[in-house]
């Protein structure tokens, strides 16, 4: 219990933590872009007239969320071993909480009032029309906090990256650590940083969802 | 894909002892997180300012610092910091339970605070004591509502037991990818992983269907036989969204 905390190597860290954070912020934010758009066009294949697409889609939405990111990211890396470890990262990424935002998106859907669809078919809207104008900037508006939230937890998960040698901020952590044996004071430091990025961001998120009247 | 499989259903031993290790970290995980849960849920809906806020302080820090830098935290870190290393499934179980305890603590608040006023009221009013009102008339009511939630973060802790790999604890993940070490077969070994996983989520699914039932019964409601068979698709999800404020 005598150990004498480095603030030095913390400070040492911290430009090397930031680099490795910047890997992190990219990941996040095109993989979520990746899943918002991917979630949106689940949600609106599952609505197809037809069985034959909607019943396949939902097992595959089910299955990619009831299984684990982590074996998801390490399955595809050791598959596509060809592809950038980046690019697979943010791929998972973007997959896995698509499936997740296909059933935020198809509640956004459900939630807009049967006389709006009615509407666009008596005012005989294109199909195209009808999501373009009328359906999906309604549907978007309810769903906008949920992408945030979403955002946040993925941002949480970016670790997972490290494990597909992406050098993102806790990969960094851990390196800086093991070379110096500095482990508590770079994770204590990546863990600060996290909590101060992901916790202003919440409150904002919690603010949309009031001034949206949620 | 031969290989693979003679090489699993030949080694059924190893990966029944990787999903005992995966199951003991998903129970005890839960039940860390199913009492912190109840703490920090009841302390934000206590009246001292202080309780508030320390329950407060904790759940947003369990839930702003991410889960795996806890548990690289805690298997690293803590030997250094105090000179005890700590067995990884402690570490697994450990974390788990205090971020999804964090989790869970707004499912129980916004539970607690959706039961009507007038329940409260009328258990005043029946001179019941703080004890009896929250065993007798709100806990019941407000327990079918956390269930769904509760099945959502079951999943999602489940889903992060693989994490337990990379601090070297036996799990299912593990001894999976030993086998495709020995056979080579990398597609084959994990796909099964992944359907190892689902059939595992959906099992628990499955329980909490039942557990959601039994809760509901108690309350005089009758629920479909149907709804036993449901995924936790959109209903749940939003619920625990809406329940689970910021992630």
């Amino acid at each position: 219990m005598n150990y004498t905390w480095d603030w030095g190597a913390m400070r040492q860290a911290l430009p090397l933590l930031l680099t490795g954070f910047e890997t992190t912020l990219l990941a996040t934010v095109l993989g979520i872009l990746v899943a918002a758009v991917l979630g949106l066009v689940v949600a609106m294949l599952g609505r197809a007239p037809t069985r034959l697409v909607t019943i396949p889609v939902r097992a595959v939405t089910e299955f990619v969320r009831s299984t684990p990111l982590l074996v998801q990211l390490v399955g595809a890396y050791a598959v596509f071993n060809t592809v950038r470890p980046l690019t697979i990262g943010i791929a998972v990424l973007g997959i896995h909480y698509a499936s997740y935002l296909s059933e935020v998106y198809r509640a956004g859907i459900d939630a807009v009032p049967r006389g709006q669809w009615e509407a666009c078919r008596a005012l005989s809207l294109s199909p195209r029309r009808t999501w373009q104008a009328v359906i999906l900037p309604q549907a978007v508006r309810n769903v906008l906090p949920a992408l945030g939230n979403y955002g946040i937890s993925m941002f949480k998960e970016t670790p997972f990256l490290a494990v597909i040698t992406v050098t993102e901020m806790v990969a960094q952590a851990r390196e800086y650590g093991a070379n110096h044996f500095v482990y508590a004071e770079t994770f204590t430091l990546a863990g600060l940083i996290f909590l101060v990025a992901s916790y202003p961001t919440s409150l904002l998120m919690r603010k949309l969802e009031k001034r949206l009247g949620h | 894909m031969g290989d693979f499989y003679s090489y699993f259903f030949g080694h059924l031993p190893d990966v029944w002892s990787g999903l005992a290790v995966t199951l003991e970290a998903t129970v005890l995980g839960s039940a860390v997180a199913l009492t912190l849960s109840f703490v920090f849920g009841f302390m934000a809906n206590s009246r001292p300012v202080l309780v508030r806020g320390a329950s407060r302080v904790i759940v947003e820090f369990f839930r702003g610092t991410s889960l795996y830098v806890q548990l690289f935290w805690l298997f690293y870190a803590f030997p250094l910091l105090f000179g005890y290393q700590l067995s990884p499934l402690f570490c697994g179980v450990l974390a788990f339970g205090m971020n999804y305890g964090a989790y869970g603590s707004e499912v129980v608040r916004g539970a607690l605070n959706a039961v009507p006023r007038a329940q409260w009221e009328a258990a005043v009013a029946l001179n019941m004591t703080p004890f009896q009102r929250m065993r007798r008339v709100i806990l019941p009511q407000a327990w079918v509502q956390m269930i769904p939630p509760f099945t959502n973060l079951l999943i999602q802790l489940v889903k992060c037991t693989p994490l337990l790999w990379l601090i070297q604890a036996a799990d299912l993940t593990t001894v999976v990818q030993q086998m495709r070490d020995r056979t080579g077969e990398t597609t084959w070994a994990y796909l099964t992983l992944l359907v190892l996983y689902f059939v595992l989520a959906y099992a628990l699914t499955l329980l909490m269907n039942a557990l959601e039932r039994h809760a509901a019964v108690r309350l005089g409601r009758r629920p479909a036989a149907r709804s036993l068979l449901r995924s936790r698709s959109a209903e749940g999800a939003r619920r625990s969204e809406t329940a689970g404020g910021a992630r």
